[in-house]
């Protein structure tokens, strides 16, 4: 046997070069629905008359995702919070109100009760909290060893707000980026937990909803171009996601970006770029320049520390992101590529 | 401690010693005739160049290149395959640090193997590693020991833990590589032409700066023995930038707040305990005699190549790939004619495109791709 036979690797499900790969070159040359291709965090769907007893032009979103976090509790959440948080924000960011959530288990022969019945609380409270109903659910449970405990998927629902007006093909030149807090926080945090690591870095993960930040940046700036959540990948693969699609270059200010100290010591110690870091409370947007500080002052009302920053702008090109170093040097961003992080959303 | 480390940080700070490292640059330009080359022997080194976007700063002032400085990238193609052929044995778990997982053989990587089914766990520390062998007695843990003189000592403290558990599930697979015998051999290769060494500040924290002495005395080139902050980084090229104007080919220690000149004993001696120079075989470089390290006598049970005799086919070498001549700072990594095309981060042709700490995909993931055209012709 000297040919390893291509299999799926971890990396194909980090966010970054290879699950890009795979989408690309699996999932939409099967699946090809224009809502699709547009590859955002959520899909805004339209229901017309022919389809059904829907009113016409209801924008329906649609989101799905799948939680299989190791460990399932972690400083400042577990797996419960993070399925709904993570769902509703894709909602959110995509211009949306959440509305209905619904919950599938995959869980292992041999789970405690306990811990399952602590999940199931912690679902109950975020979406109570993220103004979201669980309205539909399946559980499965597999032999002990066919799965890791826990996994969770989710799928939401919501209706886009009427002054959403969100796309890639907004973004410009001359628009800012701004970030609503500090980055890096979730994934440090659920990596200084795995086990035999025994770092004590005092990092909380910041997995929280943004549906009242998300709904009052839409309301009152008009001129929010695009708003995304940098999760698996974190930040720099966000903005390259973003850079590619809308067909601009963006530059970034390393002395702007909000790491915190702990994130980048522990990230350091690792070997790992807070930039390429998870996040799950955290948002990215692109807005006009002359309501940029508008924006920053609204994120800062959801930011107790008063994190959020302008970090950069965009420019003409097509699809570099770039960082200004604090001497002035400048390093070229890409997406995430094959990080050797555990499971983290 | 913090306060500390925010000056070594202080961007301020760093643009006026900027200032210095392009005055001495223009004067060892006017020495040489052309721009001088610097060659940084420390993937770390490699990485935070490229992070500070020291190239796009320093462009057309001094040409940066980079070693063998990344063990991951020196790690030859048939180690590489044995360490494949190892994680195909029923019973055995490979234990490695993550960068190892990518790392192409002649016929895929770990991570592909364990994709397949192999059974490859990551560790950030091979003590962790001792600990997985110690709860999972039904397999033979055998651990991927790689690196420079920096983690031998930390593998000094597995093995003690191993020992002292009486484990007997846990091997070591040292492809361990010594820094001091690659230099030499670097300074006697006559194809490569370089005016100073920035040399690895961890490395040293163990062996000492004198251990790098040889540079100067023997070979008649400076270097300077580098920490990793933005201040350490610049003041370090400043020193040897003023070495090279000046001719005067000394070594100095750059990271004395942590190098001695006679390194850590301590650490020393946990190498010498367990290991014994011996001949190692280096990506791109071929056989260098006493440049790695081999278990000694008393604790060859742990050795993973005695206790699992492999024989591998020749590898498998790609076409086209430069990464021996990458190494050797014969060429940049976009002169190589895979780079970015053939060979990109997601799909590694050669380990340099690996490791996080390789040249190629530090160039890759930090600096614009076309950054190398200007220094076409720069050996000329």
């Amino acid at each position: 046997m000297n040919k390893v036979e291509k299999a799926v690797l971890l990396a194909h499900g980090d966010g970054g070069k290879l699950t890009h790969q795979l989408i690309q070159e699996l999932f939409l040359a099967y699946f090809g629905h224009p809502a699709l291709q547009e590859l955002s965090d959520a899909a805004v769907i339209t229901m017309t008359r022919d389809q059904g007893p829907a009113p016409d032009g209801l924008p329906l979103v649609v989101t799905t995702d799948s939680f299989v976090i190791d460990p399932i509790f972690f400083p400042g959440g577990d797996i419960g919070k993070l399925a709904v948080c993570g769902t509703v924000n894709d909602l959110a960011v995509s211009g949306a109100r959440p509305l209905y959530l619904t919950c599938g288990f995959i869980i292992e022969e041999g789970f405690p009760l306990r811990d399952l019945e602590a999940v199931v609380q912690s679902m109950a409270e975020w979406a109570r909290i993220a103004g979201a109903a669980i309205v539909a659910g399946d559980t499965k449970v597999v032999p002990r060893g066919h799965a890791d405990k826990i996994f969770i998927n989710t799928t939401g629902i919501g209706l886009l707000l009427p002054q959403a007006q969100l796309g890639y093909q907004r973004v410009g030149p001359g628009d800012k980026v701004l970030v609503s807090g500090s980055i890096g926080d979730h994934g440090l945090c659920v990596l200084s937990q795995r086990q035999g690591l025994g770092l004590q870095i005092g990092v909380e993960s910041d997995c929280c909803p943004l549906t009242d930040l998300a709904r009052d940046l839409i309301a009152q700036v008009p001129g929010i171009k695009l708003m995304r959540d940098p999760t698996r990948g974190g930040l720099a693969t966000t903005l390259k996601e973003i850079a590619l699609a809308s067909q601009v270059d963006i530059q970034v200010e390393e002395s702007e970006l909000p790491i915190r100290r702990e994130v980048r010591g522990g990230a350091e110690i690792l070997g790992l770029d807070p930039l390429y870091l998870a996040n799950e409370g955290k948002l990215v947007a692109i807005v006009a320049p002359d309501q940029a500080s508008q924006a920053l002052d609204i994120m800062n009302q959801y930011s107790p520390a008063q994190e959020a920053a302008i970090i950069g702008q965009v420019l003409l090109g097509r699809g570099n992101v770039y960082l200004k170093t604090a001497i002035g040097g400048t390093k070229y961003l890409d997406l995430l590529v094959g990080a050797q992080l555990p499971r983290i959303c | 401690m913090t306060k500390v480390l925010a000056s070594y940080r202080d961007p301020e700070l760093g643009k006026k010693i900027l200032a210095q490292v392009e005055q001495w640059a223009d004067r060892a330009c006017h020495r040489l005739g052309r721009w001088p080359v610097i060659m940084e022997v420390c993937g770390t080194h490699t990485v935070t160049i490229s992070r500070l976007g020291l190239r796009s700063l320093l462009r057309e002032k001094v040409i940066l290149k980079s070693g063998p400085g990344c063990p991951v990238c020196v790690t030859d193609y048939g180690d590489i395959d044995r360490a494949i052929a190892l994680a195909r044995l029923p019973g055995v778990t490979i234990a490695t640090f993550g960068d190892m997982m990518r790392v192409p053989g002649s016929h895929g990587s770990l991570e592909e193997v364990r994709g397949w089914g192999g059974r490859v766990e990551v560790f950030y520390s091979p003590e962790s590693a001792v600990d997985f062998a110690h709860c999972h007695p039904e397999t033979q843990v055998v651990f991927l020991a790689v690196g420079f003189e920096t983690t031998v000592p930390a593998i000094g403290l597995a093995i003690e833990k191993a020992q002292a558990l009486q484990l007997g599930n846990f091997y070591i697979f040292s492809l361990h590589k010594l820094v001091p015998p690659v230099m030499r051999a670097l300074l006697t290769d006559k194809e490569v032409m370089v005016d100073g060494y920035l040399l690895p500040g961890h490395v040293s924290t163990v062996i000492g700066s004198n251990a790098f002495r040889f540079i100067g005395t023997e070979f008649g080139v400076p270097a300077v023995v580098a920490g990793f902050e933005l201040v350490d980084i610049l003041l370090s090229l400043a020193k040897l930038l003023r070495l090279i104007a000046e001719g005067r080919p000394q070594v100095l220690n750059g990271y004395s707040r942590l190098v001695r000149e006679q390194g850590n004993p301590r650490a020393q001696a946990l190498i010498e305990r367990y290991f014994e120079p011996s001949l190692a075989s280096w990506r791109g470089l071929g056989n260098i005699e006493a440049s790695g390290l081999k278990l000694r006598l008393a604790y060859r049970e742990l050795d993973a190549g005695l206790h699992f005799p492999l024989e591998v086919p020749t590898p498998r070498i790609p076409a086209g790939c430069a990464c021996g001549e990458v190494l050797k700072g014969k060429v940049f990594p976009q002169q190589c004619q895979l780079f970015g095309r053939a060979c990109r981060p997601e799909r590694p042709v050669g380990p340099c495109m690996v490791s996080s700490e390789g040249a190629c995909a530090a160039y890759y993931q930090y600096e614009a791709q076309g950054a190398g055209d200007q220094w076409e012709g720069a050996d000329e």
